[in-house]
């Protein structure tokens, strides 16, 4: 059996401090075919309306139905295509590393987005998705994780997801924040067949408007932790407590951590001031990540900590 | 004669209309266009300076709230939202 490859330290660096990683074309074609084969319908008998379409889908057993609070390895039969890609060792190494092992099943879905330029015009016209952040207002710490399988190549015509980088650690409730038309930086799916995204469950998020004439097909699920999401990740290269912490605003070039890097980029739509407030929030994730209470990069937490003097 | 708004939201970098726009969003009650999300990723003026420069009128702004106690560090919805209008008149049906 094939060891699961794990993240490393600076990938879950970028996962706290943008919420998202991709990987790009990780599921091989041969699955990506099975998968999308047992969604299309047949030659002949196209959909002609986005609720036809799933009609059709949800009464086979391509995606079974499950009940929230499932155990992930006791969700998919072996053989079942799902259970194939969840099972590649790249695909668990990532799930391992960010919800451990045997993840509490959320919810799945899988989100068809009609193309429109078959013979009849299948959707009214196109509109994307307002943003929102998916669920509902979550002050946890611990976190969830979305997978986004796109088992075929989207291009920019074809709407894949638009998301916010960074916009996760923002307590939110769901749609209010739809008047969000556009955010300087934001990113649009554009990728190679059998590519896995993976975002924080509190990533600012939307489908984009499917102006191809190609149906769109995207598959998400959602996983919990059921253990502290500490050290899950290959952790061989972690440092907390550096033996020296690296000079602020009058900075020193020879400094170049590039895990305290990734956690302090800023993202170009942050505010001048709550810009800060994401660094720290930040820290205080990767505190809980990292299991070090200590834990801080630029003296974000300790300086807010320090009320008598230095230890 | 009949007129119908355009509004036009530009959330910014600070509280001051002289900084860096980092979001927008566009409506059209004019309807010779159809905004919708996602569909630009370049803000429409550099500030909100450039905003009233070109025309377009402020009628709200965000208020600068006190940060709770214990809910200092929270962040949550974009802080420095400023509406704009345009009237635009629109030709009588003969």
């Amino acid at each position: 059996m094939s060891r699961d490859v794990g993240l490393t330290t600076l990938q879950m660096a970028e996962f706290v401090a943008r919420g998202v990683l991709a990987f790009d074309g990780v599921v091989p074609e041969a699955l990506n075919a099975r998968f999308l084969e047992q969604l299309r319908a047949p030659v002949g008998d196209s959909d002609r309306t986005l609720s036809q379409a799933y009609s059709r889908i949800i009464h086979d057993s391509s995606i079974p139905k499950i009940s929230p609070g499932t155990s992930l390895p006791d969700c998919f039969q072996p053989g079942d295509c799902l259970h194939d890609i969840l099972n590649l060792a790249s695909v668990k190494g990532v799930i391992r590393s960010l919800v451990g092992d045997a993840p509490v099943f959320d919810h799945h879905f899988l989100h068809l987005t009609l193309g429109t330029g078959n013979e009849t015009r299948r959707t009214a016209r196109a509109v994307s998705q307002h943003n929102h952040q998916d669920s509902t207002i979550d002050p946890r710490q611990a976190f969830d994780i979305q997978l986004f399988y796109f088992p075929q190549a989207v291009t920019r015509a074809m709407g894949g997801t638009r998301y916010i980088p960074g916009s996760h650690l923002r307590r939110v409730s769901e749609a209010a924040i739809a008047r969000y038309q556009n955010i300087v930086g934001q990113e649009h799916v554009i990728c190679p067949a059998g590519s896995l995204y993976v975002f924080h469950m509190g990533l600012w998020h939307g489908a984009g408007c499917n102006q191809s004439t190609e149906d769109r097909y995207l598959y998400k699920i959602r996983l919990g932790p059921n253990a502290p999401q500490v050290r899950l990740w290959n952790d061989v290269d972690l440092v907390t407590q550096p033996d020296s912490p690296r000079p602020i605003f009058w900075t020193d070039p020879s400094h170049k951590d590039p895990v305290a890097n990734r956690l302090m980029a800023l993202e170009p739509w942050f505010e001048a001031d709550t810009g800060r407030l994401e660094l720290i929030n930040r820290l205080k994730l990767w505190r809980y990540i990292t299991g070090d209470p200590k834990a801080d990069v630029d003296y974000w937490l300790t300086r807010i900590e320090n009320e008598w003097g230095l230890p | 004669m009949a007129a119908r708004q355009k509004v036009l939201v530009l959330y910014l970098a600070t509280s001051a209309l002289d900084t860096p726009v980092i979001g927008w969003a566009k409506y059209d009650g004019f309807g010779d266009s159809q905004p919708m999300t996602g569909d630009e990723d370049v803000p429409p003026y550099k500030t909100g300076v450039d905003a009233l420069r070109d025309g377009w009128r402020l009628i709200q702004a965000s208020p600068l709230v006190s940060h709770a106690s214990g809910e200092e560090f929270r962040t949550d919805y974009l802080k420095y939202e400023f509406f704009f209008e345009q009237w635009q008149s629109i030709e009588p049906r003969l």
